[in-house]
C-alpha cells in the first residue's frame, strides 16, 4: 500500500517535478487517490471527505519544500492533519478522585471487553501499583463471568462473585461496596456487549453511570471495524459521555480507520490499543503510529520525512558513488553518523522502522546515544590519512587515537571491527545491485 | 415460506436505512454523475467497499450511457440486478444428508460469533430432527468450552466433547468425529478458537485439526464455514482470503445484522471468492439465525 499510494501521488506529480507550488489543479488528483486509501482502510466516508476538504486548504499555495518532492509534501500534510485529528499526543487513564475508583468498559459484542478487562487491570496493578478488583457485570452471555474470573486468577487480581439473582446494576453496587471494605482502590468493571441501538441495554449502562459514577468510561472497538464506526462511538458517546476509546485487535492486518472515524466524532482520545490475545498485549495508543498505518505506510513514513529534511541530498549522492565504488571511508563514515544524529533520537527513528518494534530481540535494545557520540570523537583525533585509509591504524596509532579522544582502546578495536565488517557488508550490497538505498548502519551498534 | 419473511425481518433495519438514503438522495432525479456519487456514498456506507463499489458503478453508468437506466426506480432494480449477480454463487447446496456424520468446523477471527452461530445451527438442525454432537475445540480462550456446553444445553445437542483447557485442539475434534460415528449421530458441529487470520502458526494449527477430521472420516470435514462479523469493514476481504486460502472454505455466516452495520462487504468476497453464504445471524437468541438466500438479501438491501 505505502508503495502504491505514493506511486499513484508520484506520478500525478511527474509534472510538477521542478518544484513550485501546491495548486487546485494538482492537488485535486492527489486528494482522489488519498480518498480512496482512506476509504480502503475503513475511514468513514463522511470523515474522509471533511478531511479532504481541510487537508485541502492547508495544501494550498504551499510551497514544496527543497527536500520533498510534490507527493511528499501532501503526504506531510496528510499525516499531520490525521496526527493532529486524532489528538496529537497520548493520552493517559485518569484514576484521581475518591477510592475506589471505578473504570467501565462498555462496547458491541465481539469487541473484546472481557480481555481488555483483565489486560487493563494488569496494567493498573503493575504499571500503575494500584489495587484493581474486576467486576464481572455482564449477565447475559453464557459464560463471560467465568472467562472473567479464570482471567482475573491468571494475572493474580481478585474477581467480584455475583450471586445468581444479582443484576448489573447490583453487582457493581455491591462490588463497590466490597472494595470499599477490603482496601480495592480500583474497579474495573466488564458490562456485557450491546448494540448501540438497543435501547433497553443501553439504559442499563445510563443508570450504573449514574449510580456508580465511574471516572472513566472507556468504550471498546475493534479495529476491524467498517463504516458503521461513526454510528456505534456517536451513540455510545451521546448516551454515556464516554471519556475515551480502546482499540482493540491491532495486531491483525486491519488498516484500523476506525480509530480516525471514531476520534472525528466523538472528539474523545484513543487511550489504549490491544495487540494480542496475551494479557500483557495492551499499549498505549499514539496518533503519529496509527496515522501512518491508516495512509498504509507503516511507520517508515516518518522515518523517511525526518531523513529527507535531515540528509543533504547531495552528500547522499555523493555516498552513493562512493558506496558503488566501495570507497567508504571512515570520514564517510563520520558524516552518516552526524547525518543520522541529525534526524533526532536514534531509538525514536528505530521505532518507527515498520516491524521493527514487534523484533523481540529489539524489544530490549536500548541504543546509546553517548555511544554514537563516542565513535564520533573516535574518528575526529584520527588523522585524515587514518580515516581514509583505516588499514594503517596499527596499535600506537589506536593508542594515540584512544588518549586523544578519552575513549577505551578496546572501543577503537571495536570501532574498527565493526567497520570493516559494515565494509563488506555493503560490498555485497552493491554486488547485488542495491547501492541506490541508503545503507544500513545498523552493523555499528552490536 | 416462512424464511421469507424472517429474512426480511432480520434485514428489516438494514433494508429501511438503504432504501431510505436511497430515497432520499436519489428519488426523482435524473441520473447524472452528482447520482452516481450519491451512489457511492451509499455504497461505501454500507461496507461495500471501494472495489466492489466501482465496479457496480461502472456496470451502471454503461448502463445509463446507452439509455438502459432513464430513472432512479430503474437505477435501483439495476443495481439490485447487478448486487445480486455478486451473491449468487455456483456452489453445492448446504445438504446434512450427504454424509453420516456431517461435520461442520466453522472458522473465524475472534468475536465474530462463531459460539453463538454454533449454538443456534444446533438448534436448526434439532429442529428438523437432526441430532447433533458439539466439539469444544477452543481449548484456548477462557471460559469457551463452558460457554458451548450452555449452547449446547439450550439447543439439545446429544453430546458436547469436550478436553482440558490448553489441550490439543485438533484431538477434541477427532474424539467428537469418532463418537459421532459409533454412535450414529447426524452432524458434528466444531468450535474453534478465534484467531486472526495474519498468524501463521495458528492457521496451521487449523489445518492441522482439519486433517485429524479428515483421517477419522474421509471426505470430512464437509463444511468449513468462516463466520464473518457485519460490523467488519474491509479486513472481512483478507480474513476471507486467508482462512480460505488455509482450509478451503465452503460457506459464510455473516452476523450481527440486527444492528446499523450493512454487512456490504459480502458483495464483494461473494464474488471474488465464489463462496456462498449459508447463515444470517441477526441476534443472541438461539433463534436468531436464518438462511442465505440471495435474491432476498438483494431484495432487503435495496
Ligand atoms: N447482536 C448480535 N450479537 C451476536 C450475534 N452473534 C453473536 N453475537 C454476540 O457476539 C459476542 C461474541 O460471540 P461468540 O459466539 O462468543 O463469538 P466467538 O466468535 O465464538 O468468539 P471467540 O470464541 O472469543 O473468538 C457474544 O456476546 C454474542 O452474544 C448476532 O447475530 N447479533
Ligand atoms: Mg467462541
Amino acid at each position: 500500500m505505502f508503495e502504491s499510494l505514493s506511486e499513484k501521488l508520484n506520478n500525478i506529480f511527474r509534472k510538477l517535478k521542478g518544484r513550485g507550488k501546491l495548486n487546485e489543479e494538482n492537488i485535486k488528483d492527489a486528494l482522489k487517490e488519498i480518498k480512496f486509501a482512506l476509504l480502503e482502510a475503513d475511514v468513514n466516508y463522511k470523515v474522509v471527505k471533511d478531511f479532504l476538504e481541510s487537508v485541502r486548504e492547508k495544501a494550498l499555495g504551499q510551497e514544496v519544500m527543497r527536500s520533498l518532492t510534490p507527493a511528499q509534501q501532501v503526504i506531510k500534510i496528510v499525516h499531520e492533519e490525521m496526527v493532529a485529528l486524532m489528538g496529537g499526543k497520548c493520552s493517559e487513564i485518569n484514576l484521581k478522585g475518591p477510592i475506589p475508583v471505578p473504570i467501565m468498559l462498555v462496547g458491541l459484542q465481539g469487541s473484546g471487553k472481557t480481555t481488555t478487562c483483565a489486560k487493563l487491570a494488569r496494567f493498573l496493578k503493575n504499571k500503575k501499583h494500584r489495587k484493581p478488583y474486576l467486576v464481572p457485570a455482564d449477565i447475559y452471555r453464557p459464560a463471560a463471568i467465568d472467562q472473567l474470573k479464570k482471567l482475573g486468577d491468571q494475572i493474580g487480581v481478585d474477581v467480584y462473585l455475583p450471586t445468581p439473582n444479582e443484576d448489573p446494576l447490583e453487582i457493581c453496587e455491591n462490588a463497590m461496596k466490597k472494595a470499599k471494605m477490603n482496601g480495592y482502590d480500583t474497579l474495573v468493571i466488564d458490562t456485557a456487549g450491546r448494540l448501540h441501538i438497543n435501547e433497553k441495554m443501553m439504559n442499563e449502562l445510563e443508570i450504573i453511570k449514574q449510580r456508580v459514577r465511574p471516572r472513566e468510561i472507556l468504550l471498546v472497538a475493534d479495529a476491524m471495524t467498517g463504516q458503521d464506526a461513526v454510528n456505534i462511538a456517536k451513540t455510545f458517546n451521546e448516551k454515556l459521555d464516554i471519556d475515551g476509546v480502546i482499540l482493540t485487535k491491532t495486531e491483525g492486518d486491519a488498516r484500523g480507520g476506525a480509530a480516525l472515524s471514531i476520534k472525528a466524532v466523538t472528539k474523545k482520545p484513543i487511550k489504549f490499543i490491544g495487540v494480542g490475545e496475551k494479557i500483557d498485549a495492551l499499549e498505549l495508543f499514539h496518533p503519529e503510529r496509527m496515522a501512518s498505518r491508516i495512509l498504509g505506510m507503516g511507520d517508515i513514513l516518518s522515518f523517511i520525512e525526518k531523513a529527507q529534511e535531515a540528509i543533504d541530498k547531495e552528500r547522499a549522492k555523493e555516498l552513493e558513488k562512493k558506496l558503488r565504488r566501495s570507497e567508504f571511508t571512515l570520514e564517510d563514515f563520520r558524516e552518516q553518523l552526524r547525518q543520522i544524529r541529525k534526524m533526532g533520537p536514534l531509538e525514536e527513528i528505530l521505532s518507527m522502522i515498520p516491524g521493527f518494534g514487534q523484533l523481540k530481540q529489539f524489544k530490549h535494545l536500548k541504543i546509546d546515544e553517548k555511544e554514537l557520540i563516542r565513535i564520533e570523537a573516535a574518528i575526529n583525533s584520527m588523522t585524515r590519512q587514518e580515516r581514509l585509509h583505516p588499514e594503517i591504524i596499527n596499535g600506537s596509532r589506536r593508542k594515540r587515537i584512544a588518549r586523544g579522544s578519552g575513549v577505551s582502546v578496546q572501543e577503537i578495536n571495536r570501532l574498527l571491527k565493526n567497520y570493516a565488517q559494515a565494509k563488506k557488508m555493503i560490498k555485497r550490497l552493491t554486488k547485488a545491485g542495491k547501492a541506490g538505498r541508503p545503507f544500513n548502519i545498523g552493523g555499528f551498534f552490536s | 415460506m416462512r424464511i421469507f419473511t424472517r429474512v426480511k425481518e432480520g434485514l428489516a433495519k438494514t433494508r429501511k436505512a438503504l432504501t431510505e438514503q436511497f430515497n432520499r438522495l436519489i428519488t426523482g432525479k435524473k441520473i447524472d454523475d452528482e447520482v452516481l456519487e450519491r451512489l457511492e456514498e451509499i455504497l461505501i456506507m454500507a461496507d461495500v467497499g471501494v472495489k466492489a463499489t466501482d465496479e457496480l458503478i461502472r456496470q451502471l453508468s454503461k448502463m445509463v450511457g446507452k439509455n438502459e437506466i432513464k430513472d432512479s426506480e430503474q437505477l435501483k432494480e439495476c443495481l439490485k440486478q447487478e448486487v445480486l449477480k455478486f451473491l449468487k454463487v455456483e456452489a453445492p447446496p448446504f445438504d446434512t444428508s450427504k454424509a453420516r456424520p456431517f461435520v461442520i468446523m466453522v472458522v473465524g477471527v475472534n468475536g465474530t460469533g462463531k459460539t453463538t452461530a454454533i449454538g443456534k445451527m444446533a438448534k436448526w438442525f434439532k429442529d428438523q430432527g437432526k441430532q447433533s454432537i458439539l466439539a469444544a475445540a477452543d481449548t484456548f480462550r477462557a471460559a469457551a468450552i463452558e460457554q458451548l456446553e450452555i449452547w449446547g444445553k439450550r439447543a439439545g445437542v446429544v453430546d458436547v466433547i469436550k478436553s482440558q483447557p490448553g489441550a490439543d485442539p485438533s484431538a477434541v475434534a477427532f474424539d467428537a468425529v469418532s463418537t459421532a460415528k459409533a454412535r450414529g449421530i447426524d452432524i458434528v458441529i466444531i468450535d474453534t478458537a478465534g484467531r486472526l487470520h495474519t498468524k501463521v502458526n495458528l492457521m496451521e494449527e487449523l489445518k492441522k485439526t482439519k486433517r485429524v477430521i479428515g483421517k477419522v472420516m474421509p471426505g470430512a470435514p464437509h463444511e468449513i464455514l468462516l463466520v464473518l462479523d457485519a460490523t467488519t469493514g474491509q479486513n472481512a476481504i483478507a480474513q476471507t482470503k486467508m482462512f480460505n486460502e488455509a482450509l478451503g472454505v465452503t460457506g459464510l455466516i455473516l452476523t450481527k445484522l440486527d444492528g446499523t452495520a450493512k454487512g456490504g462487504i459480502v458483495i464483494g468476497i461473494c464474488h471474488e471468492f465464489n463462496i456462498p453464504i449459508r447463515f444470517l445471524g441477526v441476534g443472541e437468541k438461539i433463534t436468531d439465525l436464518r438462511l442465505f438466500d440471495a435474491e432476498e438479501f438483494a431484495e432487503a438491501l435495496f
